[in-house]
């Protein structure tokens, strides 16, 4: 069997495909083990990979040039698409990077219910995360459980903004409306069976065997790696860094919380679970913190002139926010006219799902390649655009 | 920054420091110096996470800013570098020996806008349009209008009055 394995000259495996050791594979775009649509073009040996080519495109609706071509305000419904899990984070950013360009300071009250929009929807993406990693390990119960929570909380955001996926809660200025009557009690319950949900996750799967022996050791990310291959968030957090924009860089009212970073030293995809499963507990944390300590009454946004004929000033920034998969940023150029110039989106995935996943695919079993996959939480669209 | 900024004039050519926000500037340098001042950054400066590298089509003057944003950890500062090149012959030095995903950046802005990165490794591949035949159509100059015209057959809209439609579908032989 050993001879089977290509020989290596100068770093890299030389192999020729036509000896019939070796076997090109597509792993996707239409894959239950890929998360969204790409493909991985890979060349296995046995059931190991040798070598692995990402490859996306099949989502592209081409947002960034879309946008060129529409006002201000007519991009919001474009943005949100741009991550179907977690469309907050874009909206928030696109709104942020409108009020950065045009100096507006934002209300207090539409800060909190800002961040809670954020939470909420980051609780939501985990959820949805945690059915798919479970899910990749063969334990669909898992998958189940916790897509049922997500729809619970989507009912919770449905009932606030009137969408459950797409909210477009948050507008340039402020948010869109309040609280309904009664919703904290309702939220409460809700994120409380969530909260006991994650008790049993810790029982049936990060204490499963069969889940510890395929995700120990998966896809080992060291410290080192981390800046060359531009990994953020909990990917960056689970070798150790004490990395998170919300501390870091503490945007709308994050440094009135009370959180903590949290890390794991291994970097492999059972540490990345354990990092999301922490998390999850916190973001539930902080929605209790924020629903405590939330002013009650006040405006909800800023007087803006008329959206549809807005020139925002002639200038560039560079908005940046701390979502599931990390580091989320909008880079916005206005030349003064009521379109965009061009809005760049920073997805987490793009560094994750191409330069990083290629490295960490090789010599990988292919059966473990969509657990590997799916604990780098990666998302093609944002790739695209 | 404007320290930062001052003692990397005595360097580098950079011109047009622009302070966004504390923890935000933007400055320009020369094409030839970027590489080099990107490395320095990274090495002397702490500026080690390139959040991404992007591309602006200012048509009017003939030009694309490509924009370096590196981000220092520990003084949680970002710096943006902008080099302007030439629209017409656009040509730049790569990046990927200094970050991992700079090639990625380098292949999606050959695709989108057409600039050449000599030396990035598959930069001439595909990446997210595949058997793409036009202009790059990132470009600002890229009309999608004509280009979906004659690219793709036109389809007539159909509008039925619901009534007569049903009618004739339903009820012909009355």
């Amino acid at each position: 069997m050993e001879n089977l394995y290509p020989p290596i000259v100068d770093g890299k495996s030389v192999y020729d495909l036509n000896s019939q050791k070796y076997l090109k594979m597509w792993h996707g775009p239409q894959h239950p083990g890929v998360t969204g649509n790409m493909s991985l073009e890979l060349d296995i040996c046995g059931d190991q990979v040798i070598k692995c080519n990402t490859h996306v495109g099949y989502l592209h609706r081409g947002f960034e040039k879309l946008m060129e071509r529409r006002r201000y305000i007519n991009c919001f419904p474009i943005v949100c698409r741009i991550c179907v899990p977690e469309p907050d984070t874009n909206e928030y950013l696109f709104a942020a990077a409108m009020e950065d360009l045009m100096g507006i300071e934002i209300p207090e009250r539409a800060k909190w219910l800002r961040t809670l929009n954020l939470e909420l929807s980051r609780l939501a993406s985990f959820l949805m995360w945690i059915g798919g990693q479970s899910g990749a390990f063969g334990m669909g119960t898992v998958a189940q459980w916790t897509m049922a929570h997500r729809d619970f909380v989507l009912d919770l955001f449905e009932e606030w903004t009137g969408a459950r996926i797409y909210h477009m809660y948050t507008i340039p200025g402020g948010v869109r409306g309040d609280l309904p009557e009664g919703w904290d009690k309702r939220a409460e319950k809700t994120i409380a069976a969530v909260h006991k949900l994650l008790d049993e996750i810790n029982y049936v799967m990060l204490n499963n065997a069969i889940f510890k022996q395929r995700a120990v050791g998966l896809g080992v990310i060291t410290p080192e790696m981390v800046d060359a291959y531009g990994v953020v968030g909990p990917n960056a957090r689970c070798c150790g860094l004490q990395r998170d924009i919300r501390k870091d860089q503490p945007y709308l009212i994050y440094d009135q919380l009370d959180f903590i970073i949290e890390t794991e030293t291994a970097g492999d995809a059972y540490s990345r679970t354990v990092v999301r499963w922490k998390e999850m507990y916190q973001s539930i944390a902080l929605i209790r913190q924020i629903l405590a300590k939330m002013p009650r009454s006040g405006a909800l946004h800023a007087t803006l002139p008329n959206v549809l004929h807005l020139k925002i000033p002639k200038g560039q920034t560079y908005l940046r926010a701390e979502s599931t998969r990390g580091e989320y940023g909008y880079f916005m150029v206005s030349d003064g006219s009521a379109f965009p110039r061009k809005v760049t989106v920073r997805g987490p995935s793009y560094t994750h799902a191409m330069a990083l996943l290629e490295d960490l695919a090789v010599g990988v079993n292919i059966a473990d390649l969509p657990g590997l996959m799916v604990s780098l939480h990666t998302y093609p669209p944002e790739i695209e655009r | 920054m404007k320290k930062l900024y001052d003692i990397l004039s005595l360097q580098f050519e950079l011109a047009d420091f622009e302070s966004k926000r504390s923890d935000l500037a933007f400055c320009k340098v020369k094409a030839s110096q970027a590489i080099s001042l990107l490395t320095h950054l990274r090495d002397i400066h702490g500026y080690t996470h390139l959040v991404m590298l992007t591309c602006v089509d200012w048509l009017e003057d003939k030009q694309f800013q490509l924009t370096y944003l590196l981000h220092n950890y520990a003084t949680k500062t970002d710096l943006g570098i902008l080099v302007f090149i030439d629209r017409d012959h656009p040509v730049m030095d790569s990046l990927h020996h200094l970050w991992k995903q700079g090639r990625v950046y380098q292949r999606e802005l050959h695709e989108m806008f057409g600039i050449d990165f000599p030396g990035s490794p598959g930069v001439e591949e595909p990446m997210i349009l595949e058997g793409w035949q036009g202009p790059p159509p990132m470009r600002r100059d890229f009309d999608t209008k004509a280009y979906s015209d004659e690219t793709y057959s036109h389809r007539p809209r159909v509008q039925n009055e619901p009534e007569q439609h049903m009618k004739e579908q339903l009820y012909s032989e009355d």
